[in-house]
């Protein structure tokens, strides 16, 4: 247990921050922590080589991805049917011949640093509004930057299935952007 | 091949784009699509500027030194894994 006090108090706040940015949500971030201590005082792997603040990035990705997938797994079976690939529902942004309804609009990143941050807290109150299972594969996707095939092992979704969720997480979030941005 | 594609089909190809490389038959049509269309262009700009923006919002977490594990959460865990652990 003083390993795990230790460990606290010299890396805490950093695997807290490094959870925190991939799970966007603080609880879970905790939680992810947590689980990562637990797993490093069951397991004896640690080398004297690599440092401790590594090994413990280490398990934490993995208490992410463990994170994530329950978050997945828990979606209601409606969910599920509703992503499958023959859902018709992206048709909403297109007409039979496949033109936009609503045609995409400029879109731009603000010069000045206050409305950067409007900007990145509008796109953050954006994803919290997508269905959980798609914010999730799209977070782990373009917040994480985990390859597709590792999402595909990890979730155990087809390569369609992940890119039909990851089309409709970009559209949704692209649309609720435009909507509550280009107010001004 | 068919050259022409949809608004529809060009921004499927678009958001692959942004997880696996292209096809060269799909990087043509797209290209071909983009030099005439404004509005998939635009549609493009979007995903890329969500892309970037999500990356410096978690680079931004990543450093803000502000955030930390409080010490009543330290308390938390050190008790949970005590509880845990037996
Ligand atoms: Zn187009």
């Amino acid at each position: 247990m003083s390993n795990v006090n230790d460990w606290l108090n010299e890396h805490g706040d950093y695997l807290y921050r490094f959870a925190l940015a991939r799970l966007r949500d603080p609880h879970q971030a905790e939680d992810a922590v947590q689980e990562t201590m637990l797993a490093a005082i069951k397991s004896n792997n640690f080398e004297g080589d690599s440092s401790a603040r590594t090994w413990l990035t280490g398990i934490l990705k993995h208490k992410i991805i463990d994170l994530q997938r329950k978050q997945i797994r828990e979606q209601p079976v409606s969910d599920l049917i509703d992503f499958d690939a023959s859902d018709t529902s992206m048709d909403d942004f297109f007409d039979v011949k496949g033109h936009w309804l609503d045609k995409p609009q400029t879109l731009d990143m603000p010069e000045n640093a206050l409305e950067q941050k409007q900007f990145l807290n509008i796109l953050s109150s954006c994803m919290d509004k997508l269905p959980k299972k798609l914010a999730a594969i799209f977070t782990m996707r373009d917040v994480q930057e985990t390859e597709n095939e590792t999402i595909c092992k990890e979730l155990d979704i087809t390569a369609t299935n992940a890119w039909v969720m990851l089309y409709r997480a970009r559209m949704g979030l692209r649309k609720c952007l435009e909507i509550n941005w280009n107010i001004g | 091949m068919k050259f022409m594609i949809t608004c529809k089909q060009a921004s499927q190809i678009i958001s692959q784009s942004l997880d696996n490389p292209l096809s060269w038959s799909d990087r043509m049509k797209l290209k071909f699509h983009l030099f005439i269309c404004d509005a998939c262009t635009r549609f493009n700009r979007q995903l890329h500027l969500i892309s970037n923006a999500l990356k410096s919002m978690r680079s931004d977490t990543e450093n803000d030194s502000t955030i930390q594990l409080t010490s009543e959460a330290k308390i938390r865990i050190l008790n949970n894994i005590q509880a845990k652990n037996h």
